[in-house]
């Protein structure tokens, strides 16, 4: 009950001066602020990578081909470059480990059928290419790849939903053929896939890919039908490109056995490629704990714009506070005379820094979870204003859902309440201290 | 048991100082010294103050600037420690009582009336009477009802919800006094209580002081005027810190001065409606 009194006194003390008290609440409520929305960030843009990294698979290695660095290749019209088909063949003899290995190969080409043309990726590849990109067939709409085609070196294709709904808007694919006026070839349709939504680029060592145009067919029949060699016209002058294979996609038995595979095959692609450096391994398992790390580092971000908000909040406060005593100090006389003892004037100002951090942090809660929608909202701004900053944007921010994490809010209750009784405790002491006779003097 | 019950069993263990007064005493001080210790010097308000004030006595300390009234009082009020001597109230010495013990007693057994009235700014005239009590425990529906009977007696029945900043200086004084009555004290004591007053609102608030003291409470009030001092039953002048005189003001003289003071009341009031 007098609990509660007391508690009222403070409110109706802070009531006093509305503004001031306001101004007060701020820096507690932004530090809590921006520990819930800086925290919602970093996890909406951590799932957000890892989502993007354990669709690759935990288990996964790639190996992909690079162009070296442009001098080493001056002056050559024609360049030979990237993974070997005998580097597969070394990998798979030599890594016992290795479950599933697919060798890509990828080319821009032009895929047409009747007037209709689409621009798209034709992508060389093995059976188990679906299963490793989570690439589902069209209710209905055929098959993928088998090994036979591969046998066979068939000229049949899957095509994926972009291209079959621009080459074919109106009748059903399957069965049917598409052309390709580069190498002058027909394809079957034998598989129609679901739409699938594109893979991100992860850091610098993996592009993004866009499913959404690729047409694939075995890599045997890319081999004898394509080549190696690509040529392609670019400002009147002819550019030979030389490659097996554009990547190799591996998985391995268990996630304890990605790190020493990698290894190894690192050590052994070195024999082949060490001075041209045209091919890069990369471990989505490696770059899950980056991104790890990456997060952690975001929280820590976020941790310390909180602290020195809570610092220069816990400082207003007992600025404030300090003014309030000397203020209030003739108050503080006649209380003391009419019977408080020092034990409760510090109670009675504490109490109102505790009110004070107690509703800054409720109302930064509060903003904290407007706080996903205001991102949302500032990512909107920034798409629609500026699209070419926007583009420029990694992609765990663009695509980043902030999710609250929850187990911030105590914690940044608990903070403020710190805060507040530190940053009263002082202010509150001097009150108390305070002669009855000379505060009552006070002017 | 009401704080006035405590003391009086208290006291009844107490023998007065003495044998030849039988009325028991509200305070009583003996040798009283107080020094204050600045940088250069040591200030010694009092030097040595002897008397006792029986319960129901209404007495004017009077004295020039300096002289040490204002210390008296603060140390009545257990505000202050002495330096030397003792001050009892009841079985307790104040001189020999921490700064916890001196609040308890603030709180159950003293009431003040300042010359600047001292209300607390952000409460009601209720709330500002309760606060005494607010030190000792919880305020229950039965301290409400008193402090709105105090607000009554003193005339601000219709009152009760304004803050000090919407009522007048005489008003303000009449909610201290029904606030210096709530814990029901040993005594009441007034630090030149009219001395922001003009005089009919003296006046009023003398006259509340007058009843006060016909139902048996103790005041003891300083002032500089001599109109006050005559309305009180005993006037004691200090002078450098020492007693100078202690009398009784004559019975005739102190209803003489009540009387002129109500027909010049009652003429500037006249004065006032033409
Ligand atoms: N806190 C203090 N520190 C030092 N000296 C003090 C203090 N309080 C009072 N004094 C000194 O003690 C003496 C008595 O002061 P006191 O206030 O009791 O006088 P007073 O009789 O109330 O005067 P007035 O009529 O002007 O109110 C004065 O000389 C004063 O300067
Ligand atoms: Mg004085």
């Amino acid at each position: 009950m007098l609990w509660l009194r007391t508690l009222r006194l403070g409110v109706k003390s802070l009531a006093l001066h509305p503004l001031r008290s306001g101004l007060t609440m701020l820096g507690i409520l932004i530090g809590v602020w921006a520990v819930i929305l800086l925290t919602a960030i970093s996890q909406g843009a951590s799932d957000q990578v890892q989502k993007q990294i354990e669709s690759l698979g935990a288990n996964t290695i790639i190996v992909r081909s690079q162009k070296p660095p442009e001098e080493k290749l001056a002056g050559a019209r024609a360049s030979q470059y990237g993974l070997l088909r005998s580097d597969l063949n070394m990998i798979l003899s030599s890594v016992p480990t290795i479950k599933t290995a697919i060798p890509i190969r990828e080319i821009r080409r032009q895929f047409t059928f009747r007037d209709r043309v689409v621009d798209g990726r034709l992508v060389g590849c093995t059976p188990g290419y679906a299963e490793v990109n989570s690439l589902e067939i069209r209710q209905r709409g055929g098959r993928f790849l088998t090994d036979a085609d591969g046998i066979r070196s068939d000229t049949v294709c899957v095509i994926s939903a972009g291209v079959a709904k621009k080459l074919f808007p109106y009748e059903d694919p399957i069965g049917k053929r598409i052309y390709i006026p580069e190498s002058t070839d027909y394809y079957n349709i034998v598989g129609v896939l679901k739409p699938r939504t594109p893979s991100a680029a992860i850091g610098g060592s993996l592009d993004s890919q866009d499913f959404s145009s690729d047409v694939y067919i075995p890599i045997e029949t890319l081999q004898t039908r394509v080549g190696d060699t690509i040529v392609t016209r670019r400002s009147g002058q002819f550019q030979v490109e030389i490659m097996e294979l554009n990547q190799i996609t591996l998985q391995v038995g268990s996630v304890s056995e990605v790190r020493a595979s990698a290894a190894m095959i690192e050590s052994l692609l070195k024999r082949n490629h060490a001075d041209t450096g045209d091919v890069a391994v990369v471990v989505p398992l490696e770059l899950l704990e980056q991104a790890r790390n990456l997060r952690l580092m975001f929280l820590g971000i976020g941790i310390l714009i909180a602290c020195i908000s809570l610092i220069v909040g816990g400082i207003g406060i007992m600025n404030i506070m300090l003014a309030s005593v000397t203020e209030r100090t003739r108050e503080i006389g006649i209380r003391r005379a009419l019977g408080a003892k020092r034990a409760d004037i510090v109670q009675q100002f504490l109490v109102e820094t505790l009110v004070l951090s107690v509703c800054g942090a409720a109302l930064g809660i509060l903003l904290g979870f407007l706080g996903p929608y205001m991102y949302q909202g500032l990512i909107y701004v920034v798409r629609e204003g500026f699209p070419d900053k926007f583009a420029a944007l990694p992609d765990a921010i663009r695509e980043a859902k902030p999710t609250i994490v929850y187990e911030t809010i105590p914690l940044a209750v608990l903070i403020a309440v710190g805060v507040g009784l530190i940053s009263g405790l002082y202010p509150a002491i001097r009150a108390a201290r305070m002669n009855p006779i000379d505060a009552l003097r006070h002017e | 048991m009401s704080a006035t019950d405590a003391y009086r069993s208290a006291e009844s263990k107490w023998s007065p100082g003495s044998a030849t007064s039988p009325r028991k005493l509200a305070t009583s001080i003996q040798n009283l010294e107080k020094h204050y210790v600045l940088k250069s010097e040591t200030v010694k308000a009092l030097r040595g103050v002897s008397f006792d004030v029986p319960e129901g006595d209404y007495v004017a300390i009077m004295g020039p600037s300096g002289s040490g009234k204002s210390t008296l009082l603060n140390m009545l009020g257990c505000l202050d420690k002495p330096t030397r001597g003792s001050l009892l109230l009841g079985d307790d010495d104040i001189a020999r009582m921490s700064d916890d013990q001196l609040a308890d007693i603030r709180s159950r057994r003293i009431g003040f009336v300042f010359q600047s009235y001292n209300l607390i700014q952000q409460l009601s005239v209720v709330e500002n009477i309760q606060v005494p009590l607010y030190y000792q425990g919880v305020i229950g529906a039965e301290e409400t009802a008193r402090s709105i009977e105090l607000a009554q007696r003193v005339g601000l029945g219709d009152r009760l919800d304004h803050r000090p900043t919407q009522l007048s200086g005489g008003q303000q004084q009449r909610v201290a006094i029904a606030r210096s009555l709530m814990n029901d004290p040993y005594f009441i004591l007034a630090d030149e209580p009219t001395g922001n007053l003009d005089s009919v609102t003296t006046e009023e608030i003398l006259t509340i002081f007058d009843d006060l003291n016909a139902e048996g409470r103790t005041i003891i009030l300083v002032t500089h005027e001599d109109d006050v001092a005559e309305r009180a039953k005993r006037v004691v002048r200090l002078k450098d810190g020492k007693l100078h005189k202690d009398e009784p003001v004559d019975p005739a003289v102190r209803e003489a001065a009540r009387e002129a003071q109500r027909r010049n009341v009652q003429q500037i009031l006249r004065e006032g409606d033409r």
